[in-house]
């Protein structure tokens, strides 16, 4: 950390030993500048934030972020549109298919294309799969990070599961690319639907089991209430979305408020918080994550009743169907134009954003007529939660930086791109 | 309140705005269902306190900052702040142009979350902010040189790194390990529609030709 590259005001790691003097029977303490990170399990991923400590207390946070930085948004000008489809589940790597969601969105609106009731129904359903999927991680290492270790081992075993409905999807348990412009890969076997129904009504006791460790636990409630509270006005100041401003009493969804998909006509509560401190997040969290199962139930009862295409009939955005290619010219025309050359996008700008389980996740879109896009911008919910790191960690212990960092549910593969 | 929010609204709101913020904001456009709105970089302040604070506005949220590069341009940078209204349920985007040399004031003072979103704009492309209290890069590395986001940097980028045995640390190299195949996707057939695709190489010599019997 020297020349340019030093923080703004410059850090003195070896600072000269002061003699202690007497000042009205105290004995001065010089301050201590620690490295949290960059390997630190309680980080969540590859971050280095330099505290100032004055005794145990934070003075100054300072994260360096980009330690994960992969060039996501260059790599996208240089290929195809579908082709950046897999990129954006290695943005947000605990709930890939959201973020895949808000790229498909924007894509949907440039060119206009409408996607069949069964592919918004399944596109729903894996989303709020991937929001359990991201609670479930977020609550229990967060409970991880101030001192429960059961939580994880219990709230794992449902992600387990979870994963394996995203693996007889899409073939992956993780990164999907199951989501396509116009629609979804593959359409589900009823057997799945079914199986992630049968899910659904035994969750809700998983999440009474973890919910029985936490909630009431005495440890995590010294460890979380009034800690790393944010006010309203702070919270749209700095940015917040997702559970950051929903913990502080915001009601405020994009799934509500600004519907995509089938999200109108399904039933879902919003719920909030009342402190903006981190329990209350927490237990917005653990609420969210049982009305995900609510839509993820109603979802598979419209599914077993909905039959048709999940993917757009259009055959110069999606792909024609196996069967008909091998009859078809003119089907197979269309698949070797789409997977060669792609889809071209009308010249324009578009922003679509999505709820993802952390916050507001957008994809900004330029384009410039061809089959690329001109200039691909991600927001991720998490960026700027992580800038709030400085602020809301003053005046709190050392002890209580890895409590907010886990309650701001922050992943270094969206902040870093 | 409806969403998406019907278009009438957005052209009238645009009026409104472009009305009323003293020449903060100069131009409107609806499209593709959004309101973009366009001004002069040195009055962003200006217009981005006008969006907050004025009553029929009230964009509390910067959601975004970025840039984005036209090297053609004489003012080859686009600096584009996304905002977000959760009272009146409405997103809108300002777009200001400036050049490598000219700074655009910084927002901090308006939204104080476009810190790290100007931090990241001046690191991905060298974009100026007067007045932020902490202009450094974020996201490349320590002592990375140029910015990457621009149409001007390679793929590859300049240097590559890897872990030396024999120093027993990382050393930077220049790239020589990969070699950025750039490949050209569009069809030849539709290439030469006007405002689409680069022209087929060699084109360009013919379209004079052809005019020039006609003269």
């Amino acid at each position: 950390m020297t020349g340019a590259n030093a923080p703004a005001k410059p850090t003195e790691f070896f600072a000269p030993e002061v003699p202690p003097t007497q000042e009205g029977g105290e004995t001065k303490v010089r301050k201590f500048n620690i490295n949290f990170g960059p390997q630190h399990p309680a980080a969540h991923g590859v971050l280095r934030m330099v505290l100032e400590l004055d005794g145990e207390v934070v003075e100054r946070v300072d994260p360096h972020i980009g330690l994960l930085h992969r060039g996501t948004e260059k790599l996208m000008e240089a290929r195809p549109y579908a082709q950046s489809i897999p990129y954006f589940d290695r943005l947000d790597y605990v709930c890939p298919m959201n973020q895949e969601h808000a790229y498909v969105l924007a894509l949907e609106r440039l060119m206009g294309v409408e996607v069949p009731i069964r592919g918004q129904l399944i596109r729903v359903l894996y989303c709020e799969i991937g929001r359990i999927l991201n609670h479930l991680l977020n609550i229990t290492t967060q409970a991880l990070d101030v001192g429960a270790l059961t939580p994880p081992l219990w709230g794992f075993e449902q992600r387990e599961k979870l994963m394996v409905f995203y693996e007889r999807a899409s073939g992956a348990r993780m990164h999907a690319n199951y989501f396509r412009v116009g629609g979804v890969r593959q359409d589900l076997p009823p057997e799945l639907v079914e199986d992630i129904a049968d899910w659904c009504t035994k969750a809700p006791r998983a999440f009474d089991d973890i919910e029985k460790l936490l909630t009431g636990n005495r440890i995590f409630k010294q460890r979380n209430v009034d800690i790393g509270k944010v006010t309203k006005d702070e919270a749209l100041a700095w940015g917040f979305s997702g559970v950051m401003v929903r913990g502080s009493g915001i009601p405020w969804d994009l799934r509500r408020s600004q519907p995509y998909e089938c999200y109108s006509d399904l039933e879902f509560d919003i719920p909030l918080g009342v402190n903006g401190d981190c329990y209350d997040r927490y237990l917005c969290r653990m609420a969210e994550m049982r009305q995900s199962v609510k839509i993820m139930a109603q979802c598979c009862e419209r599914l077993l009743k909905t039959p048709g295409p999940s993917i757009s009939e259009d055959n110069k955005v999606a792909p024609p169907r196996r069967g008909e290619m091998k009859r078809s010219m003119e089907a197979l025309i269309h698949h070797f134009k789409l997977f060669t050359e792609g889809y071209r996008t009308p010249p324009g700008e578009v922003y679509a954003a999505v709820e993802a389980p952390k916050g507001e996740f957008g994809v900004y879109l330029v384009s410039d007529g061809t089959n690329r896009p001109y200039r691909c911008k991600i927001r991720a919910p998490s960026y700027p939660f992580l800038q709030a790191m400085d602020w809301m960690s003053r005046g709190h212990m050392l002890a209580d930086v890895s409590a907010i960092l886990g309650s701001l549910d922050i992943v270094f593969g969206e902040i870093d791109r | 309140m409806s969403w998406p929010q019907p278009l009438p609204l957005l052209e009238k709101l645009g009026q409104q705005i472009v009305a009323k913020s003293k020449g903060a904001v100069t131009g409107y456009e609806v499209m593709y269902g959004e309101l973009n709105l366009v001004g002069p970089a040195s009055r962003v302040v200006q217009a981005l306190t006008f969006l907050r604070d004025n009553k029929d506005c009230q964009f509390q949220v910067l959601i975004d900052v970025c840039g984005a590069d036209y090297p053609e341009r004489p003012l080859r940078f686009d600096v584009v702040y996304h905002l977000l209204s959760m009272t009146k349920n409405l997103r809108v985007r300002l777009n200001v142009q400036t050049d490598e040399d000219t700074a655009v004031p910084s927002v901090t003072s308006v939204y104080s979350c476009a810190d790290w979103y100007e931090r990241e704009t001046f690191d991905m492309y060298g974009v100026f902010f007067s007045g932020h209290p902490d202009l450094r890069r974020i996201l490349t590395d320590y002592g990375f040189h140029g910015h990457p986001l621009r149409k001007d940097f390679p793929m590859t980028g300049y240097v590559e790194v890897r872990y030396d045995d024999e120093l027993k640390r990382v050393v930077y190299e220049p790239v020589k390990s990969v070699e950025w195949r750039n490949w050209d996707f569009l069809s030849p057939w539709e290439g030469a529609e006007p405002g689409y695709a680069p022209l087929i190489p060699g084109d360009e010599k013919a379209i004079p030709a052809a005019k020039e019997p006609g003269k």
